[in-house]
């Protein structure tokens, strides 16, 4: 494990020393979801409808604006390469990598979460299920960002093609995380999608660091 | 366990653009005759529907396309991962032939079934239809695959790079067409009727049977086709090309 959190806790001190960069998820997220309420008109009724599709879908938009902390920085200055001759297997890193973009990038969003929800109109009851299932469908969320970091990573101007990589991917995580949340505004157990989420997340944690670590390897060459 | 000698040369480039050379033609007869056969009997002889009359012919296109375009992207992510595993660069050939196909048979499939769903659902394109979704994601799957080769200047990275994304897209296609469908089951009682497998009489299953052996045949023709195109390009510094491209060499 030493390996594992030697690796987040660089990433995460490198995030503190450039913090207005690490900051740039969090704020984007938080220009957007204030737009849309502009963008629609704001009667409570229509705002907690599309509440739960729009705090969603900036998740995953601002998700991607991390992209070039994962992989691309530590390729620039050689590290990457430095970590990838290491001992340490390279699905280690790439998951302690994942670790560290989770932590920094989206768990911030999911702690704005239940503000942004209360904002929105949606009842406080809702608000476990929704950052509950925030919380279980994201660690699948890292693993496709850092999947399309890592394709690109050999490319001078990768980020513009990571959205159309990475996006379609994600279609069920968003179906089944906004299935929980609807769940809970109707009083309906939310259990099933939450648990089809976790199975996701296992699949992905297991498997993806795999196809990531191969990525990696073709693309610092 | 030895392999046959055949086995080997399909990793030949010279051999297997002789072998698709002497092949494509005869599966270009092969699909005109199927879709003229197919054709007539479909749109002529079957008789029409009870429910949607005449429209219902689309019956015999539509499906057919579709399920090709998932074949492609199945064949794609195949072909890549075999050139991924064992660097057989003729496989990374494969997938990168049958992207623009099969991203072609999926905007086809999207175009008919808009066309077919305008008079039987009375809307062009309904979002919350399982199908629709699950395909246009398949059209976004071979974009970004497309994307992504295109974005890479060495043909070799580019291979490699897309070969992982079309594994990975390949197992998340299943959970996105199931998802899709857990999704829209959970609306209560869908207004647009779903078109789920018809218990079809036999004067209609068999032009439709024939159609699929039609377009199955179409994607292998054209995917043989580009193949070659795709192995003078790739070869295009080798001797055997010159020489090709010279005349002195079958």
């Amino acid at each position: 494990m030493a390996p594992f959190s030697t690796i987040v806790l660089r990433d995460v001190r490198i995030a503190f020393r450039r913090l207005s960069e690490a900051a740039n998820p969090l704020l984007f997220f938080m220009v957007v979801t204030t737009l849309f309420p502009l963008a629609l008109s704001p009667s409570a009724d229509e705002l907690r409808e599309v509440g739960t599709g729009v705090l969603w879908v900036s998740t995953l938009l601002s998700s991607l604006l991390a992209l070039e902390g994962l992989f691309r920085s530590d390729a620039d200055d050689g590290s990457l390469e430095q970590l990838m001759l290491s001992p340490v297997p390279l699905g280690i890193t790439v998951l302690a990598k994942i670790a560290a973009h989770w932590l920094l990038t989206i768990l911030p969003l999911i702690a704005l979460v239940p503000i942004l929800a209360l904002s929105y109109e949606m009842p406080a009851a809702v608000l476990p299920t929704m950052v509950g299932a925030l919380l279980l469908a994201t660690p699948t969320l890292s693993v496709l960002v850092a999947l399309g970091a890592a394709l690109t990573v050999g490319l001078r101007r990768g980020g513009a093609i990571v959205g159309l990589l990475v996006l379609p991917l994600t279609a069920p995580l968003l179906i089944f995380g906004t299935r929980a949340t609807e769940f809970g505004l109707h009083d309906e157990p939310a259990a099933g999608p939450l648990y089809l989420l976790a199975a996701l997340a296992a699949l992905s944690l297991a498997l993806g660091p795999v196809a990531i670590a191969a990525a990696l390897r073709v693309g610092v060459e | 366990m030895r392999l046959p000698r055949w086995f080997h040369l399909l990793g030949s480039p010279p051999f297997v653009y002789r072998l698709a050379g002497k092949v494509a033609p005869w599966l270009g007869v092969v699909t005109c005759v199927l879709l003229a056969v197919g054709g007539y009997w479909g749109l002529v002889v079957a008789p029409p529907d009870r429910v949607q009359g005449e429209v219902y012919r689309v019956l015999f296109i539509h499906p057919q396309i579709a399920y090709v375009s998932v074949m492609a992207y199945v064949v794609m992510a195949i072909a890549a991962g075999i050139g991924f595993v064992w660097r057989i660069k003729l496989a990374h050939g494969v997938a990168a032939t049958a992207a623009p196909i099969g991203a072609s048979f999926t905007a086809c499939a999207l175009a008919t079934g808009a066309l077919w769903g305008r008079p039987t659902w009375g809307t062009y394109w309904q979002w919350t239809d399982p199908r629709i979704m699950s395909e246009t994601l398949l059209l976004f799957l071979f974009l970004g695959y497309l994307a992504l080769r295109a974005a890479f200047e060495d043909r070799d990275k580019a291979d490699r790079v897309s070969a992982i994304l079309a594994v990975v897209g390949v197992v998340d296609v299943p959970i996105i067409h199931y998802s899709v469908i857990w999704w829209n089951s959970l609306h209560q009682g869908p207004s647009i009727m779903k078109l789920d497998k018809p218990s079809i009489s036999p004067e209609m299953l068999t032009p439709f049977l024939i159609m699929v052996a039609a377009f199955t045949a179409c994607f292998c023709w054209l995917l043989l086709n580009g193949l070659r195109g795709e192995i003078v390009e790739r070869e295009r510094d080798t001797r055997w090309i010159r020489e090709l491209v010279a005349g002195t060499r079958g």
